[in-house]
């Protein structure tokens, strides 16, 4: 297990938790029996589908790429679901259903919304990071649901399925009211094979559980940009996993501008290791939890850090590629999807995927898809188009971009607004609909060279993408999703129509009726009764004449 | 409201005996009939006991619904039934709000002591799942085979008129379907007793049809009276 602490250029902390369970069992075949790390749920998941690679997201809030760098891992805003499956699965999109109806009961999430209106199968993105043999990409599927909400009920059974559960090791700063209270929250389970050794002539599987939270220090009126664990959490680590063959806390330290001494971490750490990590060169303090040293002094380890003397604003980073993406146009019939790719690096090129994913209900016009860079039209090495149908299938559309050196690449798309029936909308459709995140893939030169690092031995937030060659490393970038207004009809017209209707007919027929039929009687009056005879006799009496 | 408390019940009874003594009338002994009756619903002994809770408000000014809610979900898991056999349907999330100055927290009292939503929550359906159909379905148990969840204490909290309860502002299930799902459950021997308790205006009409034997229902309002 393993918590990454890293400030970032705004003055906000980004912590990464991540938790890797590795098993040396094949549980493709065989029957296993005996779980004893590895959640037995997820376990019988992948052994009775025929899982290969499964990859679920949850997350809320979005990861601004251009003030705060690259992200170790990123996930859109909402639920995201990808698999690989065996090629031994016969029919995938039923394993895909039930896959994502049990995902759904396990972590309390609305997945059984997934359905085939917003699963499609990418072609070039999303290739297995695990052992493959063959990649026949109908074995993939992919699916993202913008809506939906994470909360305390998604953190609790993510929480249950770590070997120390909530109670030891790094787990037990986790807290629901700390980790809500956050600009970024994504909380996610990768499965998938991996050698078992060097040689890797045996599998074994890996689970891996990462939670990113971005606390947002300097804005919420703290001033300063010091933090510490017990700030973060309202909590301090106090002892280790007794089930971890590893428990470190990496802070990250690297001086900015060549400058040594700008901050200070307490208490001191137990050793500093230095990587290239995504193209920079990084040095990081490291909490080794396992060793003794460290709980000797007091039964807490409260990380802290200091900042020395204010830091330059004006210098912050940019991130070699980053993206934004927002809706364009006017009115209720029309619009417009505009992509904006940026290539910050000075003089290497680099090609990038980009998938897009648009629900059926907008109807793009592809012939009016324009990419232009620096004024010039950019035409794609590689596009693979899926039409939508109506309520059967999304829009799919992945292209292969070469992004020019020091450039940005503007990429718009029409689209018409189409006309729900009226069981189709959801209780709320004044809020709009939600168009998920675009995914942007590639291979970013990096500034620096990074070497070959033993997978067993490096920290665990290096080795979750494959790196092929030093001189590049893979990201995965999402933009913002979107929402857009659909017409909506008037909901309450039925009801208005109604009222009015029987109104209009009961006073005009009525009053028709009324005049048509009514006759007129004269009436005898009565000629009283008991009580009258009482009155008059009482009346007599008084003298007064009678009734 | 009805009220349900064992030891007054008795009283009344005992009470309501002696005034026909007095009175010398011959009419039956009908004060001991409904009092036994409900004596009876709180003295059988059975323990698989399910709970079915139910918040169909959505927006953030119907916080005060989802708030009733777990606060009766917390009594629930406090008195022993465990999660598996709760069923908690919350139409949308207050507690991961955006509007929600302190997230991952619902309160049930202005003081902001006690939060009901707590650590470990968990809601069967939620947001746009928690629809008449579904509902129903869960009562009755016609759930598709790869339904992950599985249904006799019945409390539902949110905005109702009379003779109906609304459902998530764009639909609404009448007191006769209420009343014909729990005929469905009886026969199919899905409840040996069930207690319903509904908080919502003119909760009173939604009890009115029902012709199953072994249920207790509980309103928070009559009809004609709004329930805030």
């Amino acid at each position: 297990e393993e918590l990454l602490l890293s400030p970032l250029p705004t003055g906000d902390v980004a912590a990464t938790f991540q938790f890797r369970t590795r098993w040396d069992a094949d549980l493709q075949r065989g029957s296993v029996s005996h779980y004893r790390l590895f959640p037995k749920a997820l376990g019988r998941l992948v052994a009775a589908l025929g899982v290969r690679e499964l990859h679920l997201a949850l997350t809320q809030g979005f990861w601004r790429t251009r003030y705060w760098g690259q992200p170790p891992l990123q996930a859109p805003a909402g639920a995201e679901l990808w698999v690989w499956f065996q090629p031994t699965v016969t029919d995938v999109d039923k394993a895909w259903k039930e896959l994502s109806n049990i995902l759904s009961g396990i972590f309390c999430a609305s997945l059984n919304f997934i359905d085939s209106t917003n699963t499609v199968i990418p072609t070039a993105s999303f290739k297995p990071l695990g052992l493959a043999n063959g990649t026949d990409h109908h074995l993939l599927r992919y699916a993202v649901l913008p809506r939906e909400v994470v909360c305390t009920e998604n953190l609790t059974p993510w929480k249950k399925l770590l070997p120390c559960g909530s109670k030891a090791g790094l787990a037990v700063l986790l807290k629901a009211e700390r980790l809500f209270h956050s600009s970024y929250h994504s909380q996610a389970v990768h499965i998938r094979p991996v050698c078992r050794d060097a040689s890797c002539l045996a599998v074994s599987w890996e689970l891996r559980q990462t939670l990113t939270v971005v606390f947002d220090f300097f804005s919420s009126g703290q001033g300063k940009k010091d933090w510490s664990l017990f700030k973060m959490f309202s909590r301090t680590l106090t002892d280790t996993c007794p089930l971890a063959s590893q428990s470190k806390v990496y802070v990250d330290i690297s001086p900015k501008n060549k400058e040594k001494e700008l901050l200070e971490v307490s208490p001191p750490p137990t050793s500093v290791h230095e990587a290239v990590v995504q193209g920079d060169k990084k040095t990081y303090a490291v909490y080794d939890l396992l060793s003794p040293s460290l709980f000797n002094t007091s039964r807490s380890l409260n990380v802290q850090l200091k900042w020395k003397r204010p830091q330059d604003s004006s210098e912050m980073p940019i991130p070699t590629l980053h993206a934004q993406r927002y809706v364009g146009g006017y009115g209720l019939q029309t619009g417009e999807i505009c992509t904006l790719i940026y290539n910050t690096h000075p003089y290497r090129a680099f090609p990038v995927i980009l998938l897009e994913t648009v629900p059926w209900y907008l109807r793009l016009y592809v012939h009016t898809l324009t990419i232009i860079t620096k004024g010039k039209e950019n035409k794609p090495s590689y596009i693979h188009y899926q039409p939508a149908q109506d309520r059967r299938r999304p829009h799919l559309l992945e292209m292969l971009i070469q992004l020019p050196a020091n450039s940005v690449t503007k990429i718009t798309i029409q689209f018409e607004r189409a006309l729900l029936k009226w069981t189709e909308y959801p209780p709320d459709p004044n809020h709009g609909f939600y168009v998920g995140s675009s995914v942007l893939s590639a291979l970013v030169p990096s500034v620096t060279a990074m070497k070959d690092m033993d997978v067993e031995q490096s920290p665990l937030f290096t080795s979750l993408f494959p790196s092929s060659d030093g001189s590049s490393y893979f990201v995965r970038l999402y933009t913002e999703p979107l929402l857009v207004n659909l017409p909506t009809p008037d909901f309450s017209m039925p009801y208005n129509v109604i009222c009015l209707t029987c109104t209009v007919v009961a006073v005009c027929y009525g009053s028709f009726y009324n005049l048509l039929t009514r006759t007129f009687h004269v009436e005898e009056p009565s000629r009283g009764g008991l009580a009258k005879w009482l009155a008059n006799v009482i009346r007599k009496f008084r003298g007064v004449p009678p009734l | 409201m009805a009220a349900a408390v064992p030891g007054a019940s008795r009283a009344r009874a005992t009470a309501a005996l002696l005034l026909l003594l007095l009175l010398g009338c011959c009419g039956a002994a009908l004060a001991g009939g409904p009092q036994d009756q409900a004596e009876q619903f709180f003295r059988s002994g059975h323990t698989n006991n399910w709970a079915v809770l139910v918040c169909t408000s959505r927006f953030w000014f119907n916080y005060r619904h989802v708030a009733n809610t777990l606060s009766v979900y917390r009594s629930v898991k406090r008195l022993g039934i465990p999660d598996s056999h709760i069923v908690l349907m919350l139409a949308d999330d207050m507690a991961c709000n955006p509007r929600n100055p302190k997230p991952a927290t619902v309160f049930s009292h202005k003081n902001m002591e006690l939060n009901v939503y707590g650590d470990d929550v968990e809601v069967d359906y939620r947001s746009y799942e928690v629809t008449v159909e579904n509902f129903l379905r869960v009562l009755t148990g016609r759930i598709p085979p790869s339904t992950p969840r599985s249904k006799r204490l019945l409390y539902c909290c949110s905005h109702g008129g009379n003779g109906f309860l609304k459902f998530q502002d764009s639909e609404e299930i009448t007191n006769v379907e209420l009343a014909d799902a729990f005929e469905q459950m009886w026969q199919k021997r899905r409840y040996n007793e069930l207690l319903f308790i509904i908080d919502t205006c003119q909760g009173a009409s939604m009890y009115e049809r029902f012709y199953s034997p072994n249920i207790m229902a509980l309103a928070s309002s009559q009809v004609g009276e709004d329930s805030l």
